[in-house]
């Protein structure tokens, strides 16, 4: 580690003068792409609906209050807490929930197989978890649609095999959309992870080997914690997309509830064309993405300290 | 960093240098998808030397969202359907073609020239017109099938084995004949009732999806699946047992158009490509690729024997047929709600 310190700070000095033009085209493009959408977006949901799409320039709080409160079919009678919003946010929070629990599940023995292997086999596993996300993936979700369905290839081969009399009715369910969220998302758990064990010292295992730790409590207090910070980046990657994905619970789910991402979707593409209600509705889910990254980054830099 | 700038000048002058010697006529073409054969494009590059450009979207308000949001300028012309025509005329997205502009503008067939969404044919043509209505597979349900219970009350056979379009304009307007209430009425408990009949009917459908209804009826992964007249009859020549219904509740007629839009950067180009479009030959191509009806006069001997006597392209005598009419701002917020509710 002293090492490492010592060459970067040859390097700082290095590149001092040209340091600030150097870091001009990152900065580009966070304030290009990152801050001034979201900057957009924000003035966007205060602004009044245009019908049909558009909007004009006239502040409004309407938006939010849609969001928030229900007024009946006809927007007149007194206010009540509208839940409809609240439950889709709420569903797809599980969905991701679940959906990283399963590539976490998955995801960590995978990657703590790939590690243990020989160094030089090792990019020859990486590089085969990575083929299949070379295909894209509406693509892939879609195929995945023709493998689930009632009379498809997995329904075919398990009664093939007599294991099952009824094919399982899968697609259409929450159960199809889970497994194309596990599906999309997994290597991007199985990578973090797998980088995080490939540093890690297996002469520590051998230590708690020595000092009588069973496997389990090896795992538990000596591998995890080290490689806690990938576990952690892994979880992000996996549940913050998962929770805007709207091509699994569409193509999978059969769109027959929104989620987050296809009730932002609606306000653009759809009929409605509520684009002051489609900004707001993102906005919160970034309030609400941002809360969860604190709490992740606060637990951790507690976890540090301790 | 000299030698840097000196490549990046170097390398913008050979590329402005590239796009001079590629300079050519173009036209830009905002359309749906797989609705135009390539066998058509190449022969209209062939005999004006116009190249076509094409972009494509999936739905008529996804369409005129893309526009909204900066697009304007950057096609010539669209495909947008009928009470979408109307729309954008309200936007005032469409420019107006002049009388004598279009040279085969007299090939439109007559009852086409004076329609409720462009009245004597100022911004738009004709492309395709077909109807959306359903499918039902025969072997699940054999009886008759030209009534919308087979959507919205269906017997225990059908239930959880029916698609319905991911579309609210149509699903609302299937929904008001269903009802044999007006479209896009404000009367509060025509609404209510609208609101009650879709939440009863949701526990019955298996999906929403527009994209794949062909292959859902091919697959029978759906027994009813509400389509377009066109990809029903590819459905049934690929094998699948269906029969498309005229419901005597009413079905949907639609009518696809190319409209000129305002700020069309190729605009003499563009009334070329429409010219083309008016040209019986021309157009029966596409007919006979997308198996819709064309609005164009001496169309129907140019047509495949399947298009012309197909069940799909000759509707059922007494079924009453309707446009899906845009609401007022008003009604929409509620038909919005009544959306939401169906799929919150």
């Amino acid at each position: 580690m002293a090492g490492a310190n010592i060459k970067s700070g040859i390097a700082t000095d290095t590149y001092a003068k040209e340091r600030y033009w150097l870091l001009l085209p990152s900065w580009a493009v966070l304030l290009i792409f990152i801050v001034v959408p979201v900057a957009i977006m924000m003035v966007y949901s205060f602004l009044t609906k245009e019908f049909r799409g558009g909007v004009i320039w006239e502040f409004s709080m309407a938006a939010y209050d849609q969001f928030f409160f229900d007024r009946g079919l006809f927007g007149d009678e007194p206010a009540k807490i509208e839940w409809t919003y609240l439950n889709i946010y709420w569903r797809s929070i599980w969905q991701a929930g679940l959906a990283t629990i399963f590539s976490l599940a998955i995801g960590f023995p995978t990657a703590y197989f790939i590690a243990t292997r020989d160094a030089k086999v090792r990019p020859i596993w990486v590089f085969l978890i990575t083929i299949p996300y070379w295909v894209n993936l509406l693509i892939r979700t879609v195929s995945m649609k023709f493998l689930l369905r009632d009379n498809g290839p997995l329904n075919s081969f398990l009664q093939m095999l007599e294991v099952i009399e009824e094919p399982l009715h899968i697609i259409n369910t929450n159960l199809a959309v889970q497994l194309g969220l596990f599906y999309s998302y997994l290597p991007f758990m199985v990578l973090p992870i797998y980088a995080a064990i490939e540093r890690y010292n297996f002469s520590l295992s051998e230590a708690a080997a020595d000092l009588y730790a069973s496997k389990w409590q090896t795992l538990r207090y000596v591998i995890l914690p080290t490689v806690k910070p990938g576990v952690i980046a892994g979880c992000i990657l996996v549940f913050v997309p998962s929770m805007g994905a709207f091509l699994a619970p569409d193509l999978l789910g059969g769109a027959k509830n929104f989620m987050i991402g296809s009730l932002i979707e609606e306000q653009f593409k759809g009929n409605a064309g509520n684009w002051p209600f489609g900004a707001a509705a993102s906005m919160i889910l970034l309030t609400m993405v941002l809360i969860i990254l604190m709490v992740f980054s606060r637990q951790q830099s507690k976890a540090q300290e301790a | 960093m000299k030698t840097m700038l000196k490549s990046i000048t170097a390398a913008v002058a050979l590329s402005v240098a590239a796009d001079a010697a590629m300079a050519q006529e173009e036209v830009v073409v905002y359309h749906w998808f797989e609705y135009l054969p390539q066998s058509l494009i190449d022969k209209f590059t062939a005999e004006t030397g116009i190249k076509v450009t094409m972009d494509t979207y999936d739905s008529n308000e996804a369409m005129l969202a893309n526009l909204k949001a900066g697009a304007m300028g950057t096609y010539d012309v669209a495909v947008p359907g009928d009470y979408m025509v109307d729309i954008m005329v309200g936007e005032g997205m469409l420019d107006t073609i002049a009388a004598g502009e279009l040279s085969n503008m007299g090939n439109i067939e007559d009852k086409w020239v004076n329609v409720s969404f462009d009245d004597g044919r100022k911004h738009s043509i004709p492309y395709q017109w077909g109807s959306t209505s359903f499918a039902v597979n025969k072997d699940v349900h054999p009886g008759n099938v030209h009534n919308t219970d087979l959507l919205f009350n269906p017997p225990a056979s059908l239930s959880g084995k029916i698609n319905m379009l991911d579309s609210q304009g149509d699903v609302m307007a299937l929904a008001a004949l269903h009802m044999g209430i007006p479209q896009c009425s404000n009367d509060r408990a025509q609404l209510k009732a609208l609101n009650a009949m879709l939440q009863g009917a949701k526990q019955h459908w298996a999906s929403f999806n527009s994209d794949t209804t062909k292959d859902l009826l091919v697959s029978g992964d759906a027994a009813v699946s509400m389509i377009w007249n066109g990809y029903s009859a590819k459905a049934r020549a690929e094998g699948a047992n269906i029969e498309y219904a005229y419901p005597e509740q009413g079905f949907l007629v639609w009518m696809d158009n190319v409209v000129l839009l305002k700020d069309a950067p190729n605009r003499a180009n563009a009334l070329k490509f429409m010219d083309f479009l008016l040209v019986p030959e021309n157009i029966a191509q596409v007919s006979n690729y997308a198996q819709y009806a064309a609005g164009v006069k001496n169309v129907g001997p140019l047509l495949g024997e399947e298009l012309r006597t197909s069940p799909e392209s000759n509707p059922r005598d007494g079924a009453p047929a309707a446009f899906v009419q845009a609401c007022d701002a008003q009604t929409q917020v509620v038909y919005d709600q009544i959306w939401t509710n169906l799929k919150k």
